[in-house]
């Protein structure tokens, strides 16, 4: 049953969440970026910002009205709040020649997300798929996972990277959320429609003040939606997914590997990658030892090393690696793509390397597909 | 006792070759017996003989400054000794040492040459066993040259 | 900050249990056998072609196979390669070190019940199939022929060589073992491993291939006993790749769609014989 917030309703959901003892994170603007960061009120949200993105391309620019979340998506994802760049996994003592092993309690704060894009959303249900596995559970991100309180928030302006209607993972949250909220803007009126996703956010519904949506709100509501998917930047078929995978020699392999730099910026902003490292250290003494779970990427040159060399020395084949897991092997592993059509990738390469236009001219015999974007 | 016909006929060198073929390079063939350590073939003498062995193995060895006698290669039962013989300058290229006691059968090479000569249609069957040998050794010694148990990536 | 909790019944898993050093063997220059013992709890037993991250203080972890399990005391070979190999071959008696698993697919060598089975093993490759010939000897009647095939660089570079002595000998294995490249005290076979497949005393049409060592030398270990006529769904290999967490979440093993360190080490030659061949130039 979708409801409309009162005015300052928004900022009371803040306020109830805060008050169940959590930490509320949502988008913030900072260092000429939305990003994510803890906030204390709705007062901190972006509101009358948007971005102007393309390959390579970030700009912050104000919309000139005071909608709240006129952005797609921000520069960070939600991954690093449920799987941190840096968690420790064992400590370890050894005196003489005896060893002592302790292994941390998960650090696993109660946490609300408070703008989550569909896109994002999806990525959350990839990531559990890899971290939840009963075979193979991580600690920490089960631990905040299973608590997180969710208020996402459907996308009336997706960016020119965007491409989740390809990837089926948006504009509009389906499920997965405690609540989920749209903003109507068109001059005259300005109202947040909501609805919950699960008893505990009908709960926290029922707290603060809402009315009925009507009709009118409803049908606006859908037209938001058609827009929003009209106005996708990007597209990706998944027939020319296919077709990209077939041919490990194809020209644009090394086309785009002339290009590339290797420097994992993808992997960082990207919000279903997941490849980690270990590292491994001790005091002066040699007596305590640490052992931490870090980010790494699979573009590194070490990434793959095995005594004498690596497997994957170039960046034609790491390039490879990474456009190929995301889109074709992680079906084979995880039942689903590993892209949820965020963008980020694109907007964030250096170099502007935008994967929808690397997969439709792989998908081609020629290269007829003329380069776009902010190559240089 | 068998003769040369018989022990070359049943060799699986000479497998599909006709018996008539069989009796012409027996005629050039006697048998010969190594002891452990006796030398079968030295570097650089006359390629004048072709071995074909019976039973027993023996090391092809190459002499370095400072590893010695280096072997890098065993032949046994059902294999052949030696490709020098068949082309100039008739020079062995390696030492070949009897490792256990080993039966074969030296088959003189001029007479084999010749034979080859007078009968291009048996010479062609030798040359295509010799190119099938050639292959492959040679596939054995890139698979030795890449060192297959060493510190590889692949 | 949370109080720590000390070691669980069941750690998570990325938490390594104390092991204990039982003994220490020199098997070649850089190459060490440790036979370990849990401190506390032990680790579940592996089975055969399965791996243990074995994890040395302030280091780091490898993944080593299991080269034997005998009595609840844990076999490994350990090749000295990098920092972590070298401190576990630095270990002594008395040590401990940390050890968990067992990961990844076994062997299984009752799939090759009511056949010949053929063990092809070349340098290091030894240790991870050494479980399928002690499996085999305990359960002899129920295979055909039995042949194990080592090839090594050099005769210096042979590991467990008494251990293969004690087999040679036996009516119902036959070893065979080749070189490289030999002194002339190496009374044995010089050449490469692949010739010796050639002529392995088995019934190709009814023979399960287990190969295990070096990437290339699978390859062509593989090609030559598909070559003898053994159909391919009966061509096994073991896998290597870099590892940090053995279970499917580091990423640093992908193979293709293959997560080698659940998906394998073990897998069948049909499952990655296109994988392997792609050049990753």
């Amino acid at each position: 049953m979708v409801q409309v917030l009162g005015a300052g309703g928004l900022d009371e959901i803040v306020r109830a969440l805060r008050a169940q003892g959590r930490t509320v994170v949502g988008p913030v603007v900072r260092d000429g970026v939305i990003t994510h960061d803890v906030i204390d009120s709705a007062a901190d949200l972006p509101r009358g910002w948007t971005e102007e993105q393309d390959a390579g391309r970030y700009q912050l620019a104000p919309t000139g009205t005071d909608e709240i979340f006129a952005f797609s998506s921000p520069s960070t994802s939600w991954k690093r709040y449920l799987y941190p760049e840096r968690t420790l996994l064992i400590r370890a003592r050894r005196r003489r020649d005896v060893v002592e092993i302790h292994e941390p309690e998960p650090e696993a704060p109660p946490m609300a997300f408070l703008g989550v894009r569909s896109c994002d959303l999806a990525a959350l249900d990839v990531l559990d798929r890899v971290f939840l596995d009963p075979d193979a559970t991580d600690p920490t991100y089960a631990a905040r996972r299973g608590d997180v309180f969710i208020v996402a928030v459907a996308c009336s302006f997706p960016g020119n990277t965007c491409f989740c209607s390809s990837m089926d993972t948006g504009p509009t949250p389906r499920s997965g959320f405690d609540l989920a909220i749209r903003e109507l803007h068109d001059g005259a009126s300005h109202d947040l429609l909501v609805e919950a996703g699960s008893t505990r956010g009908a709960a926290l519904l029922a707290e603060v003040e809402s009315r009925a949506a009507s009709d009118t709100d409803v049908a606006r509501a859908g037209d938001s939606h058609d827009r929003a998917v009209a106005g996708m930047g990007r597209r990706l078929r998944s027939d020319d997914i296919q077709r990209a995978a077939l041919d490990p020699d194809h020209p644009r392999w090394d086309d785009v590997a002339q290009r590339c730099l290797a420097c994992a910026n993808c992997t960082m902003v990207c919000p279903t990658c997941f490849c980690s490292a270990t590292e491994d250290s001790t005091d002066l003494t040699g007596t305590e030892s640490e052992r931490w779970r870090v980010w790494d990427s699979c573009f590194t040159l070490d990434f793959t090393h095995l005594h004498g060399g690596s497997v994957r020395s170039s960046t034609r084949s790491r390039y490879r690696q990474w456009l190929l897991h995301k889109l074709v092997t992680w079906h084979d592993q995880f039942d689903a793509s590993g892209c949820v059509g965020c963008g980020r990738c694109i907007t964030w390469c250096p170099v502007g390397i935008d994967l929808t236009e690397e997969v439709a001219a792989l998908a081609r015999s020629d290269e007829s597909v003329p380069r776009e974007g902010a190559a240089p | 006792m068998k003769s040369i016909s018989d022990l070359l006929g049943s060799h699986a060198f000479f497998e599909g070759l006709a018996p008539d073929a069989i009796d012409l390079i027996s005629g050039c063939g006697q048998n010969v017996h190594f002891e452990p350590d006796a030398s079968i073939i030295s570097e650089n003498d006359p390629a004048d003989v072709f071995y074909v062995l019976r039973t027993g193995r023996a090391a092809i060895e190459i002499a370095t400054p400072r590893q010695g006698q280096l072997t890098i290669e065993t032949v046994g039962p059902g294999e052949v000794l030696g490709v020098s013989w068949l082309l100039p300058p008739y020079r062995w290229t390696f030492d070949v040492r009897a490792v256990e006691p080993t039966s074969a059968i030296a088959l003189d090479a001029a007479c084999l040459r010749g034979k080859c000569d007078d009968d291009p249609a048996f010479g062609y069957e030798m040359y295509k066993r010799f190119a099938g040998l050639v292959r492959d050794r040679l596939q054995a010694t890139r698979l030795q040259l890449v060192d297959l148990y060493g510190n590889d990536a692949s | 900050m949370r109080p720590e909790a000390t070691l669980a019944p069941a750690p998570g898993p990325m938490t390594p249990r104390p092991y204990r050093v039982v003994s220490r063997r020199d098997d070649l220059i850089d190459t060490v056998t440790l036979e370990l013992a849990p401190v506390g709890d032990a680790c579940p037993a592996p089975m055969a072609g399965q791996f243990n991250m074995l994890w040395a203080f302030g280091v780091g972890e490898a993944p080593i196979s299991v080269a034997g399990f005998d009595d609840g005391v844990l076999i490994h070979t350990i090749r000295r390669v990098g920092a972590v190999t070298a401190a576990l071959c630095a270990s002594v008696d008395g040590d401990q070190i940390g050890l968990r698993g067992p990961f990844g697919t076994g062997w299984d060598l009752p799939r090759a019940t009511g056949g010949d089975v053929l063990v092809v093993a070349g340098g290091l490759g030894l240790a991870p199939v050494r479980p399928i010939i002690t499996d085999l000897l305990a359960n002899r009647a129920d295979f055909g022929r039995a042949v194990l095939l080592v090839g090594a660089r050099t005769p210096d570079a042979l590991l467990y060589r008494d251990e293969l002595e004690g087999w040679r000998g036996r009516l119902d294995l036959d070893v065979e073992v080749t070189v490289d490249a030999a002194s002339p005290a190496w009374r044995g076979d010089v050449g490469v491993v692949t010739r010796l497949i050639e002529r392995a005393p088995v019934d190709p049409a009814n023979t399960t291939a287990f190969v295990c060592g070096p990437e290339v030398m699978m390859r062509f270990a593989a090609q030559a006993v598909l070559d003898r006529g053994v159909p391919a769904t009966h061509v096994v290999l073991s896998l290597e790749r870099n590892m940090h967490c053995a279970i499917g979440h580091c990423g640093h093993c992908q193979l293709g769609p293959m997560f080698v360190c659940k998906d394998g080490p073990v897998v069948g030659w049909t499952d990655v014989e296109a994988l392997l061949r792609i050049r990753e130039r």
